[in-house]
């Protein structure tokens, strides 16, 4: 019985924090509708300056609260709002994740470039004093937290529904236009909400630090449960908030009291909040579908078959030229690169496409790599198998999600890898604690591809062949559907057309690429562990796919060279390794709100050569002989991508890299 | 005679490379209705939105009771005394009818002011005071916005197609609200696709086509005059 009521206090000591963290979550999506997947680094980051403040610089505990909370979060989260998120609630669902998935990784890199990994400690507050109740003891600290949460829900409450500025905030999600007309101000009100916003995430993990200690990705990853209590909530209620993230709380303390410590469901423990954060998703009712939202995006080109063939072919002898020259190392590299292009192919196909979000591409990887290790069949029936057990388990991730779009898709498939992770991959079945898996080199047909060379070949061959079959596949009846689909599910909806299948489909077929990816590694490296695939790697594929162009071919050509390097540069600038994650994050941000990303820009390149450097010289150097083009349409449809034509005017023909 | 509530001086405006506004000129004297009317795409909302501050002229001036209003923004004009109803359901449809009322208190008069007044006028607001805005039927969602128009006390109101969407007789009763506005001295601006209706409550009444205005006078005279314009004879 004590132990009984001293999990339920611990419970209530985490879910206060948890609901702190929630209700700051809840107010800037219900004020801004930027769901704010970064919400949980911010709480880490502002941890650390906390610890700054009253440790490094030995300020009293009370001073730092106050500086950390009532100015550097606030302005903080203004800078935020007005700079990084500004107008992204009405942008597509798929570019606010990825801009707040920047935020996210740019804040990590920020936080271990200015606080390298070290030991810290903070002391809770009124450290050492305690309560006793019979045979439990509770700390001050705990009280307090309990305390604050209740404040913080109350004085939200009062604020939301009792002042005209919180109605003004409710308003502002409904029609800032208007708004505006009312006399009222929606960018002071949308900052008000993110300045409280943030402070409540500060608050949450100055709060929750002295307990789970100040790591870099803990900290982060606990913002799964705040996710889990707003969603229980459904990201607008803060009472049903607070009730779902008192009762995670203390669940996850019972689980950790009772439930076992070792043998495969030892991972159990941890993924409490992941499996209520997926419970309730898969529970929650069907989201209406959002009319009056055409929002199309305006895609890369997409090239002819035949131009993608030569591209291609082009690629595959540039990779045997490198086979020959480069040392078993820097081959080594290039395989990866030529993984990570793959993983990004699937997320051409699944986001760049069909407009949805995965956070989990890497764990599909993973479980190609273990099925493809665990059959030990080495041939093209093993890669196979390894493909359609990673689409089996995309299809089974997509399924409880079938009603659900956007943003609840791409969370579970958050909650999906968090609990892969943990879980799975984990136990005894997949990779265990810290045990390698061995997988031999692919043969094909017989022969056998041993030396690293022309492994590294096959696997270009493998990213051209994919990236052909998406082309193609975007080329046809199917890509059209796909776009129109990104475009207006409910205008899909009123011709007709029955998306959910064909969304179970997308999603199988990427993870598939995915678990293709993934078999191919495994191969590639001879050894794989579990950290190979970890959930953040997947965060990583995602923004630098964004970066270089999820919607083409190439951008996910140039995007896998570019994640192979970064974590070569990473070890090679070892002082500025933090740093470059931050570059990488707020690129995304800075980049994100156009999907197609620097590829495009490439595309542009030619064009622009011709239609605007051509007459410019031939104006200044009238005897140049330079080949203008006339402005004519016709032949226009002939291979082109209608959408550019459309976006892009005058241009009639274009030229497409597909693979660089 | 005294210095115009409005006036509109050559304006042109554009959305991206398409010209909208091809150098209007409008005035609004003061404490007078003018009509504003037109066929569809005639620029007459455009109009509505360059004076409200929502969109930037690319050209031309705005004098508002005189003074020169240019790059303000629709909340300082809001606060200074003009009141757009824009077209379509004006109301927060997510919160209540109270709540709607109370950001009203923006354009400068108490909220508790505010309550009274709209509820006076339209008892069928008080019964539905906790009811989500956006449950309202639409008769009653546009007799909210027009509350805005009644208690804000404002020095120029710009009514935007009260009557869309909506029946006939809830529209006489809207516009029997508008002339009851307009007997307190505020002077209105009013767009309207149904001539006659807007013309009942008119002083004034001006015609739009192509991004002009190609006719002003008076409501009998324009009203007669109507077909025609429509039709494409005046210009």
């Amino acid at each position: 019985m004590d132990s009984f009521l001293s999990y339920t206090f611990i419970g209530l000591f985490t879910g206060a924090a948890y609901a702190i963290a929630a209700s700051g979550l809840v107010l800037t999506y219900s004020t801004t509708r930027v769901f704010n997947i970064a919400h949980g680094a911010v709480g880490m980051v502002f941890a650390f300056v906390y610890w700054d403040f009253s440790q490094r610089q030995h300020m009293p505990a009370w001073l730092a609260l106050a500086l950390v909370l009532l100015v550097v979060a606030p302005a903080f989260g203004v800078f935020v709002q007005r700079v990084l998120t500004r107008g992204l609630g009405s942008q597509p669902i798929g570019v606010s994740l990825v801009v707040t998935v920047g935020i996210l990784v740019g804040l990590i890199g920020v936080a271990t470039q200015i606080w390298p990994p070290a030991s810290r400690t903070v002391p809770q507050f009124f450290a050492g004093h305690l309560i006793t109740l019979g045979n439990v003891v509770i700390t001050w600290h705990q009280v307090l937290t309990v305390v604050l949460s209740g404040v913080v829900a109350g004085c939200l409450y009062l604020l939301l529904n009792r002042t005209r500025i919180g109605t003004a905030m409710r308003a502002s999600v409904d029609n800032p236009d208007l708004l505006q007309l009312y006399g009222g101000r929606p960018q002071l009100v949308a900052a008000l909400a993110w300045a409280i916003g943030t402070s409540l995430a500060a608050l949450a993990g100055i709060l929750l630090t002295p307990v789970i200690g100040l790591q870099y990705y803990d900290l982060t990853l606990l913002v799964i449960s705040a996710y889990a209590a707003a969603m229980l909530g459904k990201l607008t209620s803060l009472p049903m908030t607070y009730v779902g993230a008192m009762g995670l709380g203390i669940l996850q303390s019972y689980a950790v009291g009772y439930l076992p410590s070792a043998g495969n469901v030892a991972g159990l423990r941890a993924v409490v909040p992941t499996l209520f954060l997926f419970g309730i998703i898969v529970l929650l009712p069907q989201a209406p579908l959002r009319i009056g939202q055409v929002k199309g995006l305006v895609s890369a080109p997409v090239p002819t078959l035949g131009r993608a063939s030569i591209w291609g072919g082009a690629l595959v002898l540039f990779a045997m030229l490198l086979a020959v020259g480069l040392s078993t190392s820097n081959l080594l590299l290039l395989g990866t690169a030529a993984t990570y292009a793959i993983v990004m192919l699937s997320l051409v196909l699944l986001t760049g496409y069909g407009g949805q979000v995965s956070l989990a591409q890497f764990t599909f990887a993973g479980v190609g790599a273990v099925a493809y290790a665990k059959i030990d069949q080495p041939n093209l029936f093993g890669l196979l198998v390894a493909t359609l057990v990673a689409a089996a388990v995309g299809a089974l991730v997509a399924i409880p999600v079938l009603r659900l779009t956007g943003l609840y898709l791409a969370l579970a498939t958050l909650a999906f890898a968090q609990l892969m992770d943990k879980l799975v991959f984990q136990a005894s079945y997949a990779f265990q604690f810290n045990n390698p898996l061995h997988a031999e080199r692919l043969s094909v047909l017989g022969l056998k591809i041993d030396g690293t060379g022309s492994y590294t070949v096959m696997m270009t061959i493998f990213f051209v062949l994919l990236a052909l079959g998406v082309i193609a596949v975007r080329r046809g009846r199917l890509g059209r559907i796909l776009i129109a689909m990104r475009d207006s599910q409910a205008a899909c909806g009123t011709l007709g057309l029955d998306l959910r299948w064909l969304r179970v489909g997308l999603f199988a077929a990427s993870a598939g690429i995915a678990g293709l990816a993934g078999a191919l590694f495994a191969g590639l490296r001879g050894t794989i562990v579990a950290n190979d695939f970890q959930f953040f790697a997947s965060l990583l594929v995602l923004l630098v796919a964004v970066i270089w162009g999820v919607t083409s071919v190439t951008g996910a050509a140039i995007g896998g060279v570019f994640l192979m390097y970064l974590p070569v540069a990473q070890s090679d600038h070892a002082n500025i390794a933090g740093l470059l994650f931050a570059l990488l994050g707020f690129g995304a941000v800075a980049l994100g709100r156009d999907p197609n990303g620097l590829a495009n820009k490439i595309f542009g390149f030619n064009s622009w050569v011709v239609d605007r450097l051509y007459p410019a010289l031939a104006e200044r150097y009238p005897g140049m002989a330079l080949r203008s083009r006339t402005d004519e349409w016709d032949g226009a449809v002939d291979g082109v991508d209608d959408e550019s034509l459309a976006a892009s005017g005058t241009e009639v023909e274009r030229d497409v890299v597909v693979a660089g | 005679m005294s210095i115009p509530i409005l006036e509109v001086v050559d304006l042109h405006a554009a959305y991206g490379r398409i010209e909208v506004l091809r150098g209007v000129d409008l005035r609004v004297p003061r404490g007078a209705v003018v009509a504003l009317l037109g066929p569809n795409g005639a620029g007459k909302s455009t109009l509505l939105k360059v004076i409200s501050g929502q969109m930037e002229q690319t050209s031309g001036d705005i004098h508002l009771a005189g003074v020169h209003v240019a790059g303000a923004k629709p909340d300082e004009l809001a606060r200074l005394g003009l009141t757009t109803v824009p077209e379509g359901r004006s109301v927060f449809p997510n919160l209540s009818v109270e709540e709607n009322l109370q950001l009203m208190s923006y354009a400068g008069v108490p909220a508790s002011q505010v309550l009274d007044t709209a509820y006076s006028y339209f008892p069928r607001l008080h019964e539905r005071r906790y009811q989500l805005a956006g449950t309202l039927s639409g008769g009653e969602q546009q007799m909210l916005a027009l509350a805005r128009a009644l208690t804000s006390d404002p020095a120029l109101l710009l009514l935007d197609e009260l009557s869309m969407g909506l029946a006939p007789l809830i529209v006489d009763e809207l516009y029997e609200t508008v002339g009851q506005i307009a007997q307190t001295g505020v002077s209105i601006l009013v767009v309207e696709q149904f001539a006659r209706t807007a013309l009942r409550i008119a002083d004034y009444a001006a015609v739009m086509s192509g991004g002009r205005v190609v006719a002003t006078g008076e409501p009998d005279e324009i009203g007669s005059i109507m077909a025609d314009v429509i039709l494409g004879g005046v210009a």
